[in-house]
């Protein structure tokens, strides 16, 4: 297929972008939206232009890279997938594509559709793990009783692979959905009840201090999460930071 | 407990808190409104109620218009802090895919809902003031239902109403559920609030409209 792509191009964090339109063709609907977008950069180091550039890494849905908005929505039109994971199946022959990178000011790009998630990486930093002495005589986790239920449902959380999507695709920016499938994924569990209260207020101050906006329960971020990560965690967030406050 | 309040997490519960505020007091408020369509007699014995009764006008009046107060300013703050959060807005933006227009649009239905008060108090409030303590007219426990029948003459004013109580479901659509979610409630009771939410959007609006309407087409 043909198509048309409207590209955001931004030299570096500094300078003024703007979008840019490129035509690629003979596009097979069985790549993938990166494997287009590897197309479009072969197109553009042959006739001596500077490539799009792009986060990308494990390209099976893992790793969280690859990010890009894609027609109005994070890592586009498909439900439950990442850009790499995205098939040129899902546009048809003579389409426009506008791809962005993501908005946040949080999230500030660095060249082109690329945006510098740090961010996310302090908040984790700032209590997304438990305090555990690994010094070789660690207990067997089998050894500690958890429910198949709080078992299930930390998993679900723990399943965020962290792209950004959410903050991306919020009207307000807000990373709630990330930090409460964090704190969530811990507070689930007894290993991660001991450091609760520290925890969720330490990742909320930082989510805070790293300027993303305020949730407004529009739900979109469940919706575009590539992991189907749900507002519960959010809820479940609120609850703990409630705790905290009181305890 | 004053960090709390500090936090993103904190200005949302303090939100909901106004919002679950309000929410009551428009039952109430309905629920005098409504005997109008019944009865002049009981209408003007409540609103005679609820004019002079010391509680209700110097405890209960003050904390309803802090509410009002907080609870735009603060959703204007929330919308000023998010679109700063944003930065650079998007070329092109799906917003429909994933979530509901209401949900979107909660400060432009809050803008309406805020001129309509404007008008609703230079309607009904300022006079009422106006009547009891400045004027300091004689009270008049029948005074009631013909002022509100003569308010509800003018086409532009049942306009004006039904147009704002339209906007305040489209807000307490999103807003009901919303303020449950703010304060933690889980997605399993979420369901049964999305459909009290509903319900309570358009049944707490229509019953405002149908009054004003009623009022409108009875008086001759």
């Amino acid at each position: 297929m043909n198509l048309t792509l409207k590209i955001w191009r931004q030299k570096d964090s500094k300078s003024k972008g703007q979008m840019v339109d490129y035509k690629v063709t003979e596009i097979s609907e069985h790549m993938s939206f990166l494997e287009m977008m590897d197309v479009l950069n072969e197109q553009l180091v042959n006739s001596g232009e500077e490539p799009v550039a792009f986060d990308h890494d494990c390209r099976e849905g893992i790793c969280g890279m690859c990010s890009m908005y894609i027609n109005g929505e994070a890592h586009g039109p498909d439900r439950g997938v990442t850009t790499c994971q995205l098939h040129m199946r899902m546009f048809k022959d003579g389409d426009t594509i506008t791809i962005e990178p993501f908005r946040a000011a949080a999230f500030p790009v660095i060249k082109d559709l690329v945006v510098d998630r740090m961010a996310f990486e302090r908040i984790q930093q700032a209590g997304g793990y438990i305090s555990v002495n690994t010094s070789g005589n660690t207990q067997d986790a089998n050894s500690i009783p958890i429910s198949k239920h709080a078992a299930d449902e930390a998993m679900d959380a723990a399943t965020c692979i962290g792209c950004g999507a959410c903050v991306a695709t919020c009207k307000n920016s807000s990373a709630m959905l990330f930090v409460g499938a964090k704190v969530s994924q811990f507070a689930l569990l007894p290993q991660g009840q001991v450091e609760a209260a520290d925890r969720v207020r330490n990742m909320v101050a930082q989510m805070d201090l790293e300027g993303f906006g305020n949730c407004t329960n529009t739900g979109a971020c469940e919706i575009e999460c590539p992991k189907g990560i749900s507002l519960e965690n959010i809820a479940r967030m609120n609850r703990e930071l409630m705790k905290s406050t009181v305890s | 407990m004053s960090g709390f309040f500090k936090s993103s997490i904190g200005r949302k519960v303090a939100m909901a808190l106004s919002a679950f505020f309000l929410m009551f007091f428009l039952i109430i408020h309905l629920a005098v409104n409504i005997t109008s369509l019944f009865s002049a007699d009981v209408f003007n014995e409540m609103s005679h109620f609820m004019g002079t009764n010391p509680l209700v006008q110097f405890a209960l009046q003050p904390v309803l218009i802090f509410g009002v107060v907080f609870h735009f300013i603060m959703g204007f703050v929330l919308e000023l802090r998010n679109k700063k959060a944003k930065g650079v807005a998007y070329a092109k933006n799906n917003g429909a895919a994933n979530s509901t227009w209401m949900s979107r649009n909660m400060v432009y239905s809050g803008l309406v809902i805020l001129a309509f008060l404007v008008l609703h108090f230079i309607d009904f409030w300022f006079p009422e003031l106006n009547y009891k303590y400045i004027a300091v007219n004689p009270e008049d426990p029948t005074r009631y239902f013909h002022e509100l029948q003569e308010k509800f003459i003018p086409v532009w004013r049942v306009a004006a109403y039904v147009i704002a109580f339209i906007l305040l479901g489209l807000h307490l659509a999103h807003g009901f559920a919303s303020s449950f979610q703010s304060l933690g409630a889980s997605t399993i009771r979420q369901k049964t609030l999305q459909t009290f939410g509903k319900a309570y959007s358009i049944i707490i609006p229509l019953g405002f409209i149908v009054i004003a309407l009623y009022h409108h087409f009875s008086h001759h």
